[in-house]
């Protein structure tokens, strides 16, 4: 209608004339170039310089948590039975025996038996079990039985990761051929040479006919007794080492003239062999042999053709013998995901229903209004258990997706009410202004007014509120599948707060397995909160000149 | 204000009665699931289900639900504490939960607001400067971190009691010493909260006309914080700590769950775990309600603390 009246004037560009066509102009054009709402931000935030920093910070997580995965050898589904909550070692301390921080050692106390166990580790294979050979020792009355028994406890530096040595294995026959090559190949040795059964610790201590399963330190059939042995006279018959006048370990190797002999065709021999010695018995299903651990983890892992080099944890593993490192990288990848995911979800809706509610006010407002505040007043907790009841019902989605569908739509369900009202707070404050006045006079449509002038205003508080809903949605996260509400592992994934969870039996035994994604998840809150609180002040144009 | 409260209040059950039927068909449209238990006698529970009315249509079973609510039934344990009333098991897990929050709140606002203070008056000198430090780190770290440290620190090296006592003697030493770890985990972000808000509430009220006033009219920079700035600054204060009291106590799940508090949040983690609906449905009116009466209370305090505020008064 209004378009048709003002078309009815007729009036042509000629019938205008110009006012001061020739009028001098005394202004000059500004030198210096206009400084923007945006960059005006970004000067005072570079001026934060916690800000700045937590940023870098943020920065180097987000690309551990991208390429960590890409760069690790290990998966989240590497699980090694023995290599469990192994200590963290650092690769300067790997190279360097004389670093004692980060070095996957332990300092501990032991007994003379487990002394001689680790120290025989040592001798036999030059893993230094005993890190250096170092130890010292002193003498204690202990009282074993009720009864005043003279010990000698040995301090060492344990080595976790050669502490476990030899083990007593079974193996096929292909596979005793494929380790000999692969000792021939590398030169490493793998197979040591076996004790014959009747002289093993266990078999001695059956001789004695007690029961000391409950009280010994090692594990039955341990294979790292491979020096002969003396039982203590009384019980609990503790096995000592028989040392020869030099106070050097005597072997015990099974010297045998079978023909089990001739099957062990490598040229890797052990120090002092001279080809007597017996390196596998023979069974029904092949062979049981005597491997050194460290280096068969390597040798299977070469077989199989993963990238795995070596055992080398450089956050240690885990009680499920999982690399911490890998899977704190893929919990902080899913996080960050998750976190930014739903932050623009919520950036989305959050700021057309704000948008929405603050212009039009009204009834529209009372109504939307009434809704967010019902769903603001329910704690995400009820949310997501309800969700994912709800989803678990239904069969069509499958079990594995379940706990991140869920999370999605209940942060969804839920998370944008902080935003929509700080959006229809904005559009409040200057619906009214002077200047959309006059765009709606020059005929702007709704949509224009709200996206093209009234908008922009609220960017500051949008980047703030994205940037903060980010650690909110983390620590949710991590907290729900800290409690068990949410299972996140899986074969290809896991989540911080998982491993919160299953680090918590050792928080006293191995405080590593909790204090690298404790100190992970601790630092990205800080560092998010910092930047957060940066940017809030950097967008928040009445501090300006402040500071 | 005696209009306004009424609205609020109406709006706050209208709020949760729509939450509660929205939860409420959400979960009994599910499938009911009885878990059978050895030594239990299955036909009674089965016969408890059918009389209570849990086998028909949902809507049929929202009315008698509301209405048992007012006779104070909340409806039996079918999966956990089969066949007893959930309102009982409740009742007698409420206290360990309150316990911990009240010594929590009892150690941080006393800490938290003298460390805001000290900070406020020593504003941007080296003291000020450690304390916002301490403020943004322990505002921070999840609570959990804090659960691990205390754990780590004073129960495994100093002695501390690891998991909470047994028993109902809720205010003896014993107890005391006994949900110390758990308080001092729940504690340190509270405190870094009330110590972060006192200090910007006060650096605000220092720089105001009237405590220049104050001085001039020859105060002591002593007489005029505490007998102006403070009692203003109390004034956004004050609702805090009663909306961080009342929030709290929905929020110290992970905190029940590290040191075994025997508390409401572990019953809530194993109504879920059991898919036990009657005590989920509870727990979650129990928790949203909270909520909802945390924000009224402190809006409703501004106006009972500041004669300024009028609320719902005539614009």
């Amino acid at each position: 209608m209004e378009e048709k009246t003002i078309n009815n004037y007729e009036i042509t560009a000629e019938s205008f004339e110009f006012a001061q066509l020739d009028a001098n102009i005394h202004d000059s054009k500004l030198d210096t170039k206009p400084v923007g709402y945006l960059k005006d931000a970004w000067r005072r935030f570079a001026k934060n310089k916690g800000s700045v920093f937590a940023a870098c910070i943020i920065l180097i997580m987000l690309l551990f948590a991208i390429f960590a995965p890409i760069a690790s050898e290990y998966t989240v589904s590497f699980r090694d039975p023995y290599f469990r909550t192994t200590l963290p070692i650092s690769s300067a301390a790997k190279n360097n025996q004389n670093i004692d921080f980060w070095d996957g050692c332990s300092k501990i106390e032991v007994s003379k038996t487990m002394f001689e166990l680790y120290y025989g580790i040592n001798v036999e294979s030059n893993q230094t079990a005993v890190k250096r050979g170092e130890y010292t020792s002193r003498t204690v009355i202990q009282e074993i039985k009720k009864k005043q028994v003279e010990t000698t406890l040995y301090t060492i530096r344990l080595n976790s990761y050669y502490k476990i040595g030899c083990m007593y294995k079974n193996l096929t026959e292909e596979e005793y051929l494929a380790i000999q090559k692969y000792q021939d190949e590398t030169g490493k040795q793998v197979l040591y040479p076996v004790v014959a059964k009747s002289q093993r610790v266990t078999a001695l201590l059956d001789a004695r006919d007690i029961s000391t399963a409950s009280s010994k330190p090692y594990v039955n059939d341990d294979g790292n007794f491979w020096y002969k042995v003396t039982l203590s006279t009384s019980a609990p018959y503790t096995p000592t080492a028989a040392l020869d006048e030099d106070g050097n370990f005597v072997n015990n190797y099974a010297v045998d003239a079978t023909t089990d002999k001739d099957a062990y065709t490598s040229t890797m021999l052990v120090e002092g062999d001279t080809k007597q010695y017996l390196y596998a018995i023979k069974n029904q299903g092949g062979y049981e042999v005597r491997i050194n651990y460290y280096e068969y983890f390597c040798f299977v892992h070469s077989a199989e053709g993963d990238k795995i080099t070596e055992p080398f944890f450089a956050f240690g593993t885990n009680g499920d013998g999982q690399d911490i490192l890998t899977c704190l990288a893929k919990g902080a990848r899913f996080s960050f995901l998750l976190a930014i995911f739903v932050s623009l979800i919520n950036l989305t809706i959050g700021s057309i229903y704000g948008a929405i509610e603050g212009y039009y006010g009204g009834a529209a407002d009372m109504v939307m209004e009434r809704i967010s505040d019902i769903l603001g007043a329910i704690p995400m907790m009820i949310v997501l258990t309800l969700v994912r009841l709800q989803l678990s019902d239904k069969s069509d989605i499958s079990p594995a997706v379940i706990p991140v569908v869920s999370l999605i739509i209940s942060f969804m369900a839920t998370g944008w009410v902080g935003m929509a009202a700080s959006v229809r707070m904005q559009f409040y404050r200057y619906k009214n202004q002077e200047y959309i006045l006059a765009a709606r006079t020059l005929g702007a449509s709704d949509r224009r007014i709200m996206f093209k002038h009234i908008f922009p205003n609220a960017i500051g508080t949008l980047i703030t509120g994205c940037v903060l809903v980010i650690p909110g949605v983390m620590f949710s996260e991590s907290s729900l599948a800290y409690l068990g509400i949410l299972d996140l592992s899986s074969s290809t994934s896991t989540s911080i707060g998982t491993l919160l969870a299953n680090g918590q039996p050792y928080f006293n035994t191995y405080p590593h397995v909790l204090i690298f994604p404790a100190l992970f998840i601790s630092l990205l809150m800080l560092s998010f909160n910092l930047f957060g609180n940066g940017l809030r002040d950097a967008f928040n144009p009445s501090l300006r000149g402040a500071e | 204000m005696v209009k306004y409260t009424l609205k609020r209040l109406f709006l706050m059950l209208f709020t949760l009665f729509i939450i509660m039927t929205m939860c409420f068909v959400l979960i009994k449209s599910l499938p009911l699931v009885v878990k059978s238990t050895v030594g239990q006698d299955a036909a009674r529970l089965e016969q408890i289900i059918v009389s209570r009315g849990y086998r028909r249509p949902v809507i049929e079973q929202y009315g008698t639900y509301l209405s048992r609510i007012f006779q104070g039934d909340w409806g039996i344990g079918i999966n956990m504490e089969k066949g007893t009333y959930v309102i009982d098991n409740f009742k007698t897990r409420l206290p360990a939960t309150m316990l911990i929050n009240v010594y929590a709140m009892l150690f941080s606002v006393p800490i938290g607001l003298l460390l805001g203070i000290y900070a406020a008056l020593k504003k941007n000198k080296w003291q000020d400067q450690v304390i916002s430090t301490g403020v943004m780190v322990f505002i921070s770290v999840p609570s959990y971190v804090y659960a691990f440290i205390v754990q780590y620190l004073f129960c495994f090296k100093l002695g501390l009691p690891l998991q909470m006592k047994a028993g109902t003697d809720w205010l003896s030493w014993q107890m005391f010493v006994s949900v110390l770890a758990p308080v001092m985990s729940l504690s340190f972000g509270t405190i870094a909260g009330f110590a972060r808000y006192t200090r910007a509430e006060l650096t605000e009220v220092l720089t105001s006309d009237f405590m220049l006033l104050a001085r001039t009219k020859g105060l002591t920079k002593g007489q005029a914080t505490f007998r102006h700035a403070l009692r203003n600054a109390m004034v956004p204060i004050f609702p805090m700590i009663i909306g961080e009291f009342v929030g709290i106590i929905g929020g110290s799940l992970i905190i029940e769950q590290i040191f075994g508090v025997p508390g409401v949040g572990r019953l809530y983690l194993m109504s879920i775990q059991t898919l036990d609906y009657d005590y989920f449905m509870m727990l979650s009116t129990f928790y949203t309600f909270i909520g909802l009466l945390a924000g009224i209370l402190v809006d409703l305090s501004y106006g009972f603390i500041d004669p300024r505020i009028r609320m719902g008064g005539r614009k």
